[in-house]
């Protein structure tokens, strides 16, 4: 066995087969990864929301439905929506409180559309883990989290506990001055 | 064990023709006679009963697969109406696969605590550790998939709230909690592709403990005492000495698992999941299932979300690390007389913390006023209990643990696990010491 030829092809090549073996690894590894990683990403991509999932849709909402001081919550996308008819109370409440200590700072006109203060149109998802919070709950009349006890003003500005913003302004425009289109 | 060679003779013509082919009889041979510690108290059976617990839950779950309907318009009746009510048994089936799910946990901590206790995780044991964790977390991902899929209202705002934890985390956040719902929001998507998993991950489980049950099978058990194995008089065959305590305190298990299945078959249950899933409502309280609740609180304790998140995932990550952060010589904390206190205290922070996760934030611990404010709640509050018990979790692992092997004077170690055995009174009455027993 010994002194058989163990290995002819390497002692007759020597060390130009060596680099040629390296260039194989090489060449075979970045196929097979580039093979994985596009098989990879139709996989994950699948789960992202499909074609019918992003359709944009848009809705519009009469809003003589909202009585002075009450709110509905509406879907938009399958996401909650709060439509809130605010008091002048409520109103001037969220303004004076415009230069509190906040955590996301923002003034009461930069969340409603100019000559529409009464109209608070939000997304319902509590920013921390997306709970729908309770109207008028919470030690500002605003919002009361459930879940986790987030506390948002009348202006649905984050101002107690670890929600990190407040709830997000949901793209809409006024079709006539009682009806919004939102989306 | 190293030195633990076969001892399985085929016996017919047939056993030897497999055995040079598969030699399948002989490892489970192998495995009955697998030398076993001789002083393995009851502390010791869980694993069997978490075994017992697994299988029952893939039967189950199997069973209700065929009758459940994975869909956002179909799921909540295919539950409430034709499995609670037209498919036969399938209100036991349920019930079993439901209360199964508590039993698992119920077992699995106990088995941790065990091994925290006699300090099965510390070398050469790590990794039969780590696999344990891993399987844990495999666990906790398998029941909150579990637990959406009868889209009731929990059902719908546990998925909501779990996933948003994700969203935590600046930038990558939001496109990946969104990767995940399959849309904008919980909804038919995520409860096909939750389903899909859940059918999945136990079995990814059962080959995990397959893992875990070969790394048992490297170093061999630990035992109550915690000193090494050091003769074959330390050891009795696996059967017939622990199939048949396994099989005992399995039964006793299933007793218990039986009075809830018959009796209280709604006790794990809010009653808010028999309202079907609403995305515009969020029930006025909500809280994950028992066995989540301490990683709750801590996640609530803290008023940042992101910092929230983290000491969650801090929370498991500790485990992971328990077996190079306890610097002890010692493995059982029967001869560690501080390290047992703290670790009875953490005991108690955990159960704490669990009872906190199931209160309002601001909720009173003792009756009366909520106290003077500190930060942002009063200091009676159940925040400030979890922050306490928080706090005592973390120290616990990462101070206390480290520190105690230095400083701790543990008690004598005896020389061999036989020799609390042989020494006992109840085992060698005084002037009968070596008689042999006649009667049995």
């Amino acid at each position: 066995m010994v002194d058989s030829v163990a290995h002819p092809v390497a002692d007759h090549e020597g060390p130009t087969d060596e680099g040629r073996r390296d260039f194989l690894y090489l060449a075979t590894g970045a196929v097979g990864g580039a093979g994985v990683v596009a098989i990879a990403w139709p996989l994950i991509d699948q789960l992202n929301p499909a074609a019918d999932a992003l359709a944009l849709a848009s809705i519009e909402y009469d809003l003589t439905k909202v009585a002075l001081g009450q709110e509905v919550t509406i879907a938009w996308r399958k996401q909650p929506v709060f439509i809130r008819h605010r008091t002048q109370a409520e109103i001037d409440a969220a303004v004076r409180d415009d230069h509190a200590p906040m955590k996301d700072p923002a003034t009461d006109a930069s969340r409603v559309k100019p000559g529409h203060a009464q109209w608070l149109i939000v997304s319902a998802s509590c920013t921390h883990l997306g709970c729908v919070p309770t109207f008028k709950g919470g030690e500002y009349n605003g919002w009361l989290c459930p879940c986790h006890g987030s506390m948002y003003d009348t202006s649905a500005r984050i101002r107690k506990g670890p929600a990190p913003k407040n709830l997000y302004l949901v793209p809409y425009e006024f079709l006539s001055p009682t009806k919004v289109k939102i989306g | 064990m190293d030195e633990h060679t076969s001892t399985y003779q085929p016996k017919s013509a047939f056993e030897r023709w497999l055995d040079a082919r598969l030699p399948i009889v002989r490892f489970s041979a192998d495995l009955m006679e697998f030398p076993t510690p001789r002083n393995l108290n009851y502390w010791w059976t869980f694993g069997a009963i978490l075994a017992f617990c697994l299988a029952v839950q893939i039967v189950t779950g199997v069973v209700l697969a065929m009758h459940y309907d994975a869909s956002g318009a179909g799921a909540f009746l295919s539950v409430q109406r034709s499995i609670m009510r037209d498919v036969n048994y399938g209100w036991l089936v349920r019930s079993i696969h439901a209360n199964g799910a508590s039993m698992f946990f119920l077992a699995v901590y106990i088995h941790i605590a065990r091994g925290m206790y006699y300090g099965s995780y510390k070398a050469p044991r790590e990794v039969l550790w780590l696999l344990g964790c891993v399987i844990y977390i495999l666990m906790m991902a398998t029941a909150f998939m579990g637990y959406v899929l009868p889209w009731g209202q929990m059902s719908f705002w546990g998925a909501k709230v779990i996933t948003s934890l994700l969203g935590a985390f600046p930038v990558i956040g939001d496109p990946i909690t969104k990767l995940l719902w399959g849309g904008f929001a919980v909804d038919s998507p995520t409860l096909n592709r939750f389903f899909s998993l859940h059918y999945l991950l136990p079995f990814i489980i059962a080959a995990v403990v397959g893992l875990h049950i070969w790394a048992l099978h490297v170093p061999g058990n630990n035992n109550p005492t915690g000193v090494n194995v050091k003769s074959k008089t330390d050891t009795v065959p696996f059967h017939p000495y622990y199939t048949v305590k396994d099989l005992f305190a399995v039964s006793v298990f299933m007793i218990v698992f039986a009075l809830f299945i018959f009796y209280l078959p709604d006790a794990f249950e809010k009653v808010d999941n028999n309202v079907e899933a609403n995305p515009l409502v969020t029930p006025a309280h909500i809280v994950p299932e028992w066995y989540l609740l301490p990683f709750y609180a801590i996640l609530r304790a803290i008023p940042d979300k992101l910092t929230g998140v983290l000491a969650l995932a801090a929370a498991l990550g500790s485990l992971f690390a328990l077996p190079w952060i306890d610097t002890s010589k010692v493995r059982s904390k029967r001869y560690r007389p501080m390290a047992r206190n703290y670790w009875l205290v953490w005991v108690l922070a955990v159960l704490v913390l669990g009872w906190c996760g199931s209160q309002e934030p601001d909720g009173h611990v003792f009756p009366g006023g909520a106290g003077p404010v500190f930060i942002d709640y009063g200091i009676n509050t159940v925040t400030w209990l979890s922050r306490i018990a928080a706090i005592y979790y973390f120290v616990w692992f990462w101070a206390i643990t480290p520190l105690l092997g230095f400083f701790e004077k543990t008690l004598p170690v005896p020389d061999s696990l036989a020799t609390p055995v042989l020494s006992h009174p109840a085992t060698v009455p005084a002037g009968a010491a070596a008689a042999p027993q006649t009667k049995g």
